[in-house]
């Protein structure tokens, strides 16, 4: 975890995007590696595959159609606002950590509500040794088919921007080669 | 096998080691938490000081992973195992916050897409995927 | 392009196939061990995205055309809810799997695994859409 704010910390500092978004999908990966000693492994599975696989990909398919640099400058008073706002912010949630169940703790309040039925009767009423899966598809399916929709619903606006631009802007430069044609033949 | 395991041996000793520090009694048990603000308000700071487009999705990013982490945390119980029903076992993490973040990963990766395809078109658009310059094309276009 | 990394090239013939079959592995064995539908998606989708970046997209294009990746999403998405509505025709509530089988048991389990081939089936689609789309402006200018 130290690992990763010092990645974090890298992230911030360098100002070329390609060596940011790299950086960014070790973070993630070495994100997964903490869910798996944090004993999350499904999660952790997630987070390799997507972090450091996919939206590693998407980001220098980005960069591939902007620049990849970014800009130097920006304002040495903007950084300090930042830095003040930044640094309250934390003071405020540290002081908001000192009323948290310690780390691992057995009575801590978000053990005792629905989880000890999923860790006793899943095994009896969904009959599946993952806890996770059964949880995630069948107790809370409501929350996951939302999930789904969300999911559904980015990938049609990722078409609904990019895909219809393109074509739109295919179009314009068919109306500009017909009307450059129209006023040379007028 | 045991060849492989044994490599990754010195780093997870490092991880007990952190663990026992951070449940021991020399620490108040909150030192996780401590250090998960301190990524979430990296991605904040990259967020709110930075002009480019992509950076700014890079450090949502960074938040997104440390408020994960943050869930993941809560989720640890000490003697737990992961969430999979096995002969022998009584003590096991809980699953729920695993199955938000697990759904909560992908969709981020989701909404990740269309921020970048976003930050595309206004590139299309504008030229430029700077904050300040995208402000300075509108006021001139205002005029 | 083609004519170069051909270390790249011949690497990724050998893995995209355990790549995919990996991928129906995680999906079908989410119950026993970890993994599910969306890792599954995701693993299966980035085979489809590695030979899109080495063999160029119009390849990948000529397999799974556009309009099949874009019916993939809408099934993926009515998979899982028609899931539901058949537990409501059969008699219970919405997405209530007891009633999908004369065994309540077995119902769960047809209606976890049909739910997640709905899951890994949508965020596959939109990951390969998604990735298409990216890759396809670049190809454009």
């Amino acid at each position: 975890m130290l690992m990763m704010g010092a990645v974090g910390l890298a992230i911030a500092r360098i100002r070329d995007l390609f060596a940011v978004s790299m950086l960014s999908g070790i973070f993630s990966l070495i994100g997964a590696a903490a869910y798996v000693v944090l004993d999350a492994v499904d999660v952790a599975f997630t987070e390799a595959a997507v972090g450091a696989g996919i939206s590693t990909v998407l980001m220098l398919g980005t960069l591939a159609l902007t620049t990849r640099k970014e800009k130097l400058g920006g304002g040495k008073s903007k950084s300090t606002t930042a830095f003040l706002v930044v640094a309250v912010t934390g003071a405020v949630l540290v002081y908001g950590t000192f009323d948290m169940p310690r780390y691992g703790d057995k009575i801590a309040a978000i053990h005792h509500h629905v989880v000890p039925r999923y860790i006793e009767k899943s095994g009896e009423e969904v009959g599946m040794p993952n806890i996770v899966t059964s949880v995630l598809a069948s107790y809370r399916s409501f929350d996951t088919l939302g999930e789904v929709f969300v999911i559904f619903t980015a990938a049609t606006g990722v078409l609904a921007i990019l895909g219809r631009a393109r074509r739109r802007r295919e179009d314009e430069e068919a109306d500009e080669g017909g009307s450059d044609t129209k006023g040379a033949a007028s | 096998m045991q060849g492989l395991v044994d490599i990754f041996k010195p780093l997870y000793d490092l991880w007990l080691s952190f663990e026992a520090f951070m449940v021991g009694p020399a620490s108040p048990g909150l030192l996780g938490y401590w250090i998960v603000i301190a990524l979430m308000m990296t991605g904040f700071y990259i967020v709110i000081a930075h002009d480019n487009l992509v950076k700014k999705i890079v450090g949502l990013n960074v938040f997104q992973v440390s408020v994960f982490l943050f869930y993941i945390l809560m989720a640890k119980v000490t003697g737990g195992t992961a969430p999979i029903l096995a002969e022998g076992i009584t003590q096991y993490s809980n699953p729920l916050p695993h199955v938000l973040i697990l759904t909560a990963i992908v969709v981020g990766v989701a909404t990740t897409a269309l921020g970048l395809a976003l930050v595309v078109r206004i590139r299309n658009a504008y030229d430029t995927i700077e904050d300040d310059e995208i402000l300075a094309v509108e006021e001139e276009e205002d005029r | 392009m083609m004519h170069r990394k051909v270390v790249l090239r011949v690497v990724s013939k050998f893995l995209i196939p355990p790549i995919l079959l990996f991928a129906l592995y995680v999906q079908f064995h989410g119950d026993f061990g970890p993994g599910g539908g969306f890792q599954a998606g995701v693993i299966f989708g980035s085979g489809f995205i590695l030979y899109a970046i080495l063999f160029g997209v119009e390849t990948v294009k000529r397999v799974l055309p556009p309009w099949s990746t874009r019916l993939l999403l809408v099934v993926g998405v009515l998979t899982y809810g028609l899931t539901g509505v058949a537990g409501l025709i059969l008699g219970g509530n919405y997405l209530d799997y007891n009633v999908l089988a004369h065994d309540p048991l077995h119902g769960q389990h047809y209606g976890i695994l049909i739910v997640e081939l709905g899951v890994g089936i949508t965020v596959a689609a939109s990951m390969i859409t998604i990735f298409n789309v990216f890759a396809g402006q670049s190809g454009g200018d």
